[in-house]
């Protein structure tokens, strides 16, 4: 399955519902282009929610980390909500969890932004 | 094909279908080995990585260079080959990726998620490429004599 993806406004907070696999090829060249389309048209509060996202890869893990450093050189901020156990693990694993601003609910993840 | 103490190998193309289906083989042999679910899921994504590896960074897409993969189960391990055509890496020179400083870097976390799912992972260089050894203990006690098809 790959990846699918789908945006909406919350309080000035743009959720990006994922859903499917995040790797190499399309999953990957989704995620990239649809945060920098939110940035482009200034959207600068965004939030990642990957509950539905069930597999990721090293390249899909690298395209986190550039949604999140092209969002923050923007002057915005990523957050990521809903981790499954698997991508979970992997953030830990790769030290990454140190790295994002992880969240498991929406409503406090939305009100999170400054 | 009976994977106890047999050997299946495949030749395939540098292109993303491969890595796709390097990684839909070592799952469905993983599985039919008897591994538990977060060990198929270990076994299947240090695969892909490997044949990510083989694709990108070693053929690099050469529509002329093949990638082989082989699965074979021998001693109670599951013994997973990738062999690829290109220049070969130095290892040496791939940066820790949980150094504070390589934290943001978007690449090089491949070899280093084979090494954390994988008992053994050896990287050589021989005549023609590249050859990757990725090894996993069985552990589960209803683990091989089951049968996997092509």
């Amino acid at each position: 399955m790959s990846m699918k993806v789908g945006s909406r406004q919350v309080d000035g907070v743009t959720i990006v519902d994922c859903s499917g696999r995040i790797t190499l090829g399309e999953g990957s060249v989704v995620l990239r282009d649809t945060v920098r389309d939110l940035l482009s048209k200034g959207n600068k509060k965004i939030i990642l929610n990957l509950a539905d996202v069930n597999y990721i890869d090293s390249s899909g893990i690298g395209e986190l980390v550039s949604a999140y450093t092209t969002t923050k050189n923007q002057g915005g901020e990523l957050k990521l909500l809903n981790l499954t156990k698997k991508v979970n693990d992997l953030l830990q694993i790769t030290k990454l969890y140190t790295v994002f601003d992880v969240k498991d609910d929406e409503t406090a993840a939305v009100k999170s932004f400054k | 094909m009976a994977m106890t103490e047999q050997r299946v190998s495949y030749t395939l193309d540098s292109s993303l279908e491969t890595i796709d289906s390097a990684e839909e083989k070592a799952t469905r042999i993983a599985t039919e080995l008897g591994f538990t679910e977060d060990e198929v899921m270990q076994i299947s994504m240090a695969v892909r990585e490997g044949a990510v590896n083989a694709v990108l960074h070693g053929n690099a897409y050469a529509p002329d260079k093949k990638v082989t993969l082989a699965f074979e189960h021998k001693g109670g391990d599951l013994v997973i080959t990738i062999c690829d055509q290109g220049k070969g890496m130095d290892l040496n020179r791939i940066p820790n990726p949980l150094a504070p400083e390589n934290l943001l870097k978007t690449s090089g976390r491949g070899i280093f998620l084979m090494r954390s799912f994988m008992d053994v992972v050896e990287i050589r260089p021989t005549q023609t490429g590249t050859e990757l050894k990725l090894i996993k203990h069985v552990h589960g006690p209803t683990a091989g004599g089951k049968e996997a098809s092509q």
